[in-house]
């Protein structure tokens, strides 16, 4: 008994073994915490997209097929849902800055209590239902809809403009929509920009205009870059505002699969569409992230 | 004739002198700024020295041009600049938080301003490579911001505000993120810097022991208002109030009574004959801690020196001083610090010890006891 203490505790350096368990019994303690949610992307992402994955190698007589790709290069329909997509989420993304940008500057210049006040006014749509939103912008654009019969009695036009059912509907429906993924981190990167920032810029004798070009711009530029990537990647899957708002002429890769699980209730070319677009996504932000130091971006460092 | 302070035409900065009159700045109903007159001679090191929310900073930043003040005049030389948005104004400003940009490298930050004014490509490297030079820094240009100490990110933030060799200088608390001995190091630095210069600097700063070390005057500001402006010596030895005398080292207050003739006295000591007294104002006598010294059996001449007989209360050793706080009657107290050494017999006081100190009359500091602040 005495001598297996003995060998244990070097007399010399007491509890020595005592504290490294305790270490690390409090390391697997905090490593506890995120098995929920390890345990949840393993079933509900991991599991059903490697079974899509798989189905989409299986041709018509189940048998191991690339049909399902084949057909994807040889028939133009495909190329054209890939291209709108493409066309679609970068038209948004685009038009999520020109808008985002002035109002994130906008926020970042008020005093933090105010600015939380405006923020509300962009988060506030961000909690009711995508449909509802949606559906309101269809009410609006809409032949006989709000906007046309105003500016119709106000003089603006004489016949009704086609604003919904197409891609300007879309793309309206889908910059509001997305424009908080954007705006948000972008704030957050503004705030972080020291009002010494610019005074030193002043002080050192740029302009106004200079000043924001040389300084504020490129130091804003982390939080545009992750916004733009959230909103053109959560663009590249979105179903329901291109499917109410295009109104079957804005097809995406989205619309796509839900026609083809539809019409022909083909689970291999819904799924070989699902990962042509799962693949590209990965390939984008992968060139993106080398480029434009993607990481430093996502993760707020500078 | 008005000398423009955009002129860059002279390859010498050449130094200009601040004149400001009325400045007055309010936030709310509180005034930042009280109708502040303030010259800054050409050429000098001055330090506006007060506690945070004195007024100091707004007080700098309204010479930057960062703060627009409800009212008064700022002139660089004969130039009023009140108006100028800071971009013209052509004033080197170095930042509390340095506020150099991140995005460039350390060479790029100082050729900034030089950028901004057309400077051949040639000459910017020459004076960014002497900016480095003279901020012993020659070796980084090529660094990244985030890649520097915090003592490399001061020189370079000072670099960049000289580069353009502008005739005014302005420091927020430079060396307050900085740890004590390095700062103390470049407390000497700057003050070397300023020398080599000779710009026109205004420094602001809530040490005391920093605006004593590196001015030519200071300007004490308390409440928005500025309570005195005077060399070091004569701010230390001279303070016109309670607050400069409390604010600027350390300090011994005792009450003092006036006979008919205009004496002063403390209880039964006699403080001061001849000093200008008004009538309906109540006076103090203030006592430095290291100018009292310790009396042992020796006689004194009461005609050159003050005695105070009291007991020890607390007794602190704290290195190169000792520090000794002696009850001199049942309220009053008097600091006394003194300079130790190993076979000192002094550095083993105990509360209870009696103890005499001796006050020389050439050392008597007479103030209004009501500050008027």
């Amino acid at each position: 008994m005495n001598t297996a203490i003995e060998n244990e505790v070097d007399p010399g350096l007491p509890n020595e073994n005592q504290l490294r368990s305790q270490g690390i019994r409090e390391q697997r303690m905090l490593l506890s915490l995120a098995t929920p949610a390890f345990l949840m992307i393993v079933a509900i992402i991991l599991i059903p997209v490697g079974w899509l994955f798989y189905l989409s190698f299986i041709g018509g007589d189940g048998q191991f097929s690339l049909e399902h790709y084949r057909k994807m290069i040889e028939y133009k329909s495909y190329a054209r849902v890939f291209v709108t997509t493409f066309q679609v989420s970068i038209l948004t993304t685009l038009l999520c800055i020109l808008i985002g940008y002035p109002l994130a500057y906008f926020l970042a210049m008020l005093p933090q209590r105010l600015a939380g006040f405006f923020m509300l006014a962009v988060l506030l749509p961000f909690w009711t239902s995508l449909l509802v939103r949606t559906y309101a912008w269809l009410v609006l654009l809409q032949k006989n809809g709000i906007l046309n019969d105003f500016a119709i009695s106000a003089g603006l036009w004489e016949t009704p403009i086609k604003l919904v059912h197409n891609m300007t509907g879309t793309l309206i429906g889908m910059a509001h929509i997305m424009l908080p993924f954007l705006v948000l981190p972008l704030y957050g990167s503004m705030r972080k920009i020291e009002r010494d920032m610019m005074h030193a810029a002043a002080n050192l004798g740029a302009s106004p205009i200079q000043s924001f070009w040389k300084i504020y711009f490129p130091l804003s530029l982390s939080g545009m870059v992750a916004g733009s990537l959230i909103v053109f990647v959560l663009c590249l899957g979105f179903y329901v505002t291109p499917a109410v708002l295009g109104g079957g002429r804005v097809v995406m890769v989205a619309t796509q699969i839900t026609a083809i699980l539809e019409n022909q209730f083909n689970w291999g070319a819904a799924s070989a569409l699902g990962v042509v677009l799962l693949v590209a996504t990965i390939v984008i932000l992968y060139l993106a992230g080398r480029f434009l130091k993607l990481d430093a971006a996502l993760f707020g460092k500078h | 004739m008005a000398s423009h302070p955009d002129d860059q035409s002279s390859t010498k900065a050449s130094a200009l002198p601040i004149h400001i009159q009325g400045l007055t700045k309010k936030y709310g109903r509180m005034y930042a700024l009280n109708n502040v007159d303030l010259e800054v001679r050409s050429g000098e090191f001055l330090t506006l020295l007060g506690p945070s929310g004195s007024g100091k900073t707004t007080l700098l930043m309204a010479i930057a041009g960062f703060n627009r003040p409800d009212a008064g005049s700022i002139r660089f030389a004969d130039t009023e600049m009140i108006l100028t948005p800071p971009h013209r104004r052509n004033v080197g400003m170095v930042f509390q938080s340095y506020a150099l940009f991140p995005h460039m490298t350390v060479a790029e930050n100082i050729a900034f301003p030089l950028k901004l004014r057309g400077t051949g490509a040639e000459e910017t490297a020459q004076r960014v490579a002497d900016a480095l030079a003279t901020v012993q820094l020659s070796d980084l240009g090529e660094r990244g911001i985030d890649q520097l100490s915090g003592g490399q990110r001061q020189r370079v933030a000072l670099a960049r505000a000289f580069v353009f060799r502008p005739r005014i200088l302005l420091m927020d608390e430079p060396l307050s993120a900085l740890d004590k001995k390095l700062r103390e190091q470049m407390q000497i630095e700057l003050k070397h810097l300023h020398e080599q210069l000779g710009v026109t600097t205004v420094y602001v700063t809530h040490d005391q022991r920093e605006a004593l070390t590196m001015s030519d005057r200071i300007a004490v500001i308390n409440d928005g208002k500025l309570a005195q402006v005077d060399t070091p010596h004569a701010i230390y030895n001279r303070p016109v109030n309670r607050f400069v005398a409390d604010f600027i080292g350390e300090s011994s207050m005792l009450p003092l009574t006036r006979d008919d003739t205009g004496k002063l006295y403390f209880e039964d000591h006699l403080i001061a004959t001849d000093y200008q007294t008004e009538t309906g104002k109540d006076y103090a006598l203030l006592v430095r801690p290291e100018r009292l010294f310790m009396i042992g059996d020796e006689t004194v001449d009461a005609d050159k020196t003050i005695t105070f007989s009291g007991k020890v209360r607390e007794f602190v050793f704290q290195g190169e001083t000792a520090f000794a706080l002696t009850s001199i009657s049942d309220t009053h107290d008097l600091s006394f610090r003194f300079g130790t050494d190993s076979s000192s017999s002094q550095d083993s006081m105990r509360p209870g010890d009696p103890v005499s100190l001796g006050l020389n009359r050439q050392d008597v500091i007479v103030i209004p006891q009501t500050s008027d602040q």
